[in-house]
């Protein structure tokens, strides 16, 4: 098995190496790849949207439809980790830990009860508490907000620099996750409920497709920006640029609520109670 | 809103998908509703389309308003405006009839449920629809990841290591796919089809083309599951949930064949296709593998829809070596076939995910007595049977028929043969499933309902039957219009230079 | 040898490339457990990124990212000094695709560990079997 493995193994290699003699060479400005569609981007770009940053425009706008789906892609597997893993009638009730607050007791409820989640003298903890974590906590108390608005700046700021919706809401989903994994999963529901994640992520793709359809009913072609220049003011080059601006707000939601709710259920498996 | 018709067709499913994730939130029950209305609206608006393809020749749409190659364009023509009204139409039926299946199966989950469903479905249209390669990888891996979820929620005894499984063939796929187009792009720094098809003859005889013809066919077959790559297939269509199986098994094969006749007319081109990369024979040898491997395994399991995904084994060979004879009367063949196949495969399997309702077994053993059971939805699955074995009136026997006489005319009467076994087989199939519901009584020990003893009556929901029957006329009523659907759709579909 | 050595140098990228191409491969064909598969599986999808990625490279070019001063966008864009962005676009879909089919995949893969306490295929085929 393992030879016949190898050896297909080394014929696609082989198969692979059989077309290098033709590839251009690293970084070759004569590469026909270079030459046909590529120059009329980084020619026009300035003319057509108003945006220096020539991946922003061909993400966005010569090529948004492709960036409409990929959002659609991301939004699809953060359904689908939904449908696949959660559990919402758990059938039999987990065990679940207490923490008497004052004296430092732990309870621990294998059946049923009716305790809730957390009140003032009883507070709810992982199966892994760990005691005392006042650097990991205080670090990311630090970190979280200027992470987040950090993110709001790469989404805002990707005219301009590397940047835009994905970035931006990647970085915002990474600080959520920080946070849930410097303290508990339970405290960063409070703050992103799993049902708001959803709406948010649907409406970001939402906001996308329907940017697209607005500029279809004002006559234009599906996401052609131009079309919402009597909307947004200005010519039709900065609608283009406001366009964009628009679809990557929506993205940034969108992928940022999904990764949170991949991370809700691949970490904590489904059951929304604790995460790693 | 006639203009917008081509994106209509994708972007009614889009929209369509968020807003049941946000009417979810409201309440389980719009979501059924709101999905019919929006898959409603996506065959409507194919039908207008291919309408106005019939009466304007070849649409052409430009996304954002760049022209192709810098902007994504679309691009249709007859054919793939058929192939679309097929995806739109049996989206629809499927999840008209399989209504019960769905609420008894996913009841806590009804708004992810029918939120990928239609993710899926728009995949599927723009698959059809695009003109341009990279996009047609972006929508494959819409329809991909969606499929691989909706599979997964299948019996979880089985069903989550066969999606895990899939989702390994599939990406190697998808990969492939996009390395081919990787390589496309290196040499012509384009990625529009038609772009691509103006630049390529200027390079006639460059390894990367050849490396990304082969990357692409290879990428496709997995993805179609052509049989040495097919093994993922029967696991993953076999243990999905009955309402999934019932759409997917129809759709996906048959779009990806779709995508393999575009790719290789009308981005290659098609003398270099059949002339000078010289594969022809090989893969019409395969497709005779496949056909006779195909439909050998399929006699070999008891388990009816195990029966059924190897028949599609055997028929994606069927569409596949038509295809590569290389003649026009093969190719009309394989374009028909999509379309029959299609209609066949949502027959028979709708009538499985009926029977599975009804009767809660899987094994054709549990079929017995179901002639006098269930009369209607049995009489439905025959009418799939013998349109799969090649029974004049129905669909299936025409476009064999034009098969066959593409592989005489091709000098390739191994695939000949095949077809003939593979019909053989079939019929030695079905009978014997409608010998075990025909002559053998009911058996008791399986109702999984308490059903009373006897051979009592006992049919399928209305909302279950109506779909099937009509499925099942259907494949009637494109038997008869076979002829006028090759003579004024397929045939302006295939270029001018085959005979 | 000379020719040999200037195709290595002037190429290396597409070594690298066709190196993780075979890693990947090797991975999800050899290996029996389930998340070395997955890893497998994300080294191919990243190999077809770099592979992207470096065809969009330029000798001598900045970031493409047009530098300009309010008012004096008339002055002519060279498209030789900055590098190809469109591989850089359509990868970003990709990078996107490989996370939503990576979310998938774990996700199956939990649901299988669920009902197998084991992500080794022999063992899972085992278990199926005596089921």
């Amino acid at each position: 098995m393992k030879t016949i493995a190898l050896l297909t193994v080394l014929a696609i290699g082989a198969f692979l190496l059989y077309g290098t003699p033709e590839f251009p060479a690293w970084g070759d400005p004569q590469a026909p790849a270079a030459l046909h569609v590529s120059p009329y981007y980084i020619e026009h770009t300035i003319e057509d949207t108003a945006v220096p940053n020539v991946v922003t425009s061909v993400l966005a706008d010569y090529r948004g439809y492709d960036t409409m789906f990929e959002t659609s892609v991301i939004f699809a597997a953060g359904l689908a980790c939904l449908m696949l893993l959660r559990r919402y009638q758990p059938k039999t009730q987990e065990t679940r830990l207490y923490r008497h607050v004052p004296t430092g007791i732990t309870l621990r409820i294998a059946q049923g009860g009716k305790i809730p989640e957390a009140s003032d003298e009883f507070e709810r903890i992982d199966s892994q508490w760990v005691p005392y974590d006042l650097i990991v906590k205080l670090t990311a108390r630090l970190i979280v907000p200027f992470a987040q608005l950090f993110a709001l700046y790469v989404i805002a700021h990707g005219h301009h620099s590397p940047g835009g919706g994905f970035q931006g809401g990647v970085i915002y989903g990474a600080a959520l996750i920080l946070y849930a994994v410097s303290f508990d999963l339970r405290s960063t529901f409070r703050r992103l409920s799993e049902r708001t994640a959803i709406l948010l992520s649907a409406a970001g793709v939402l906001i996308y497709a329907s940017t697209g359809f607005l500029c279809m009913l004002m006559g234009g072609n599906f996401l052609d920006y131009g079309y919402l220049a009597p909307l947004l003011g200005g010519d039709p080059v900065m609608a283009r640029s406001h366009g964009i601006f628009i679809v990557e707000i929506g993205v940034g939601m969108a992928v940022m609520a999904v990764m949170v709710s991949l991370y809700y259920n691949l970490a904590s498996a489904g059951r929304h109670d604790e995460g790693l | 809103m006639n203009a917008n018709l081509p994106e209509l067709i994708v972007i009614i499913p889009l929209i369509g998908a968020f807003l049941i994730t946000l009417a979810a939130t409201v309440h389980g029950k719009l979501c059924f509703p709101l999905a019919a209305a929006i898959l409603t609206g996506a065959l409507v608006s194919a039908v207008g389309l291919l309408g106005r393809v019939l009466a304007e020749g070849v649409v052409e749409y430009h996304l954002a308003g760049w022209r192709p190659p810098w902007g994504i364009g679309y691009r249709v023509d007859p054919l793939n405006g058929l192939v679309l009204v097929v995806v739109a139409a049996v989206a629809l039926i499927n999840l008209l009839g399989t209504r019960p299946l769905v609420e008894k199966d996913f009841g806590d989950r009804l708004g992810p449920f029918y939120t990928l469903y239609v993710l899926f479905v728009t995949g599927l249209m723009g698959i059809v629809v695009t003109g341009d390669a990279f996009n047609l990888y972006v929508l494959l891996e819409i329809a991909a990841i969606t499929g691989y979820a909706l599979i997964g929620m299948g019996n979880p005894q089985r069903a989550p290591l066969a999606g895990l499984n899939y989702i390994f063939m599939g990406t190697i796929g998808a990969s492939l796919y996009l390395l081919g187009v990787g390589y496309i792009y290196l040499v012509t720094g384009t990625l529009n089809m038609m772009d691509i098809a103006a630049r390529l003859p200027a390079l006639a005889g460059s390894r990367l083309v050849m490396t990304a013809f082969i990357f692409c066919i290879a990428g496709l077959c997995l993805k179609m599951g052509f049989f040495p790559l097919h093994a993922w297939l029967p696991n993953a269509y076999s243990h999905a949930p009955a309402a999934v199986s019932s759409l997917i098994a129809p759709l996906m094969t048959k779009v990806m064949v779709y995508v393999m006749i575009r790719i290789m007319l009308t981005v290659f081109d098609p003398g270099f296709t059949f002339g000078t990369m010289g594969v022809s024979r090989g893969m019409v040898w395969l497709a005779v593998a496949a056909i006779l491997g195909g439909s050998i395994l399929a006699l070999g399991t008891r388990h009816l829809k195990r029966m059924l995904t190897y028949i599609i084994v055997a028929e994606v060979g069927y569409m596949v070596g038509g295809f590569w004879l290389g003649n026009r009367a093969g190719i009309s063949g394989a374009a028909l076939h999509i379309v029959n196949d299609a209609a066949m495969t949502l027959c028979v399997f709708l009538a499985a995910g009926t029977f599975f309702y009804k009767i809660g077994g899987e094994s054709i053993d549990d079929l017995q007595g179901l002639f006098r059971k269930m009369p209607v939805s049995m009489a439905a699955f025959a009418v799939g049977g013998l349109s799969i074995i090649g029974v004049p009136p129905t669909c299936g026997f025409f476009s064999k028929w034009y098969l066959i006489s593409g592989g005489l005319a091709a000098g390739q009467y191994a695939f000949v043969g095949a077809l003939l076994f593979s019909s053989l087989v079939n019929l030695a199939l079905f009978f014997r499933i409608f010998e075990i519901a025909f002559f053998e009584p009911f058996q008791e020990h399986h109702g999984a309902h308490g059903a009373p003893a006897g051979t009592a009556r006992q049919e399928a929901p209305l909302q279950m039957l109506v779909p099937l029957v009509l499925t099942a006329l259907g494949l009637v009523a494109l038997g008869l219009y076979s002829g006028d659907m090759v003579s004024r759709l397929i045939e302006h579909a295939i270029p001018a230079g085959i005979v | 040898m000379e020719d040999l050595a200037a195709n290595f140098l002037t190429k290396y990228n597409y070594w690298a490339f066709i190196a993780l191409v075979m890693i990947g491969f090797y991975a999800m064909i050899v290996k029996r457990n389930l998340v070395k598969k997955i890893v497998g599986m994300n080294i191919l999808q990243t190999a077809v990124i770099l592979f992207y990625v470096s065809i969009g490279a330029k000798r001598d070019a900045d970031l493409p990212i047009i530098a300009h001063g309010h008012g004096s966008a008339s002055h002519a864009v060279h498209a030789a000094d900055y590098i190809n962005p469109l591989p850089h676009v359509l990868m970003l879909t990709a990078i996107v695709v490989s996370v939503a089919t990576l979310g998938v995949a774990i996700a199956l893969a939990i649901k299988i560990y669920r009902q197998y306490g084991t992500l080794e295929e022999d063992e899972i085929g085992e278990r199926i079997r005596n089921a």
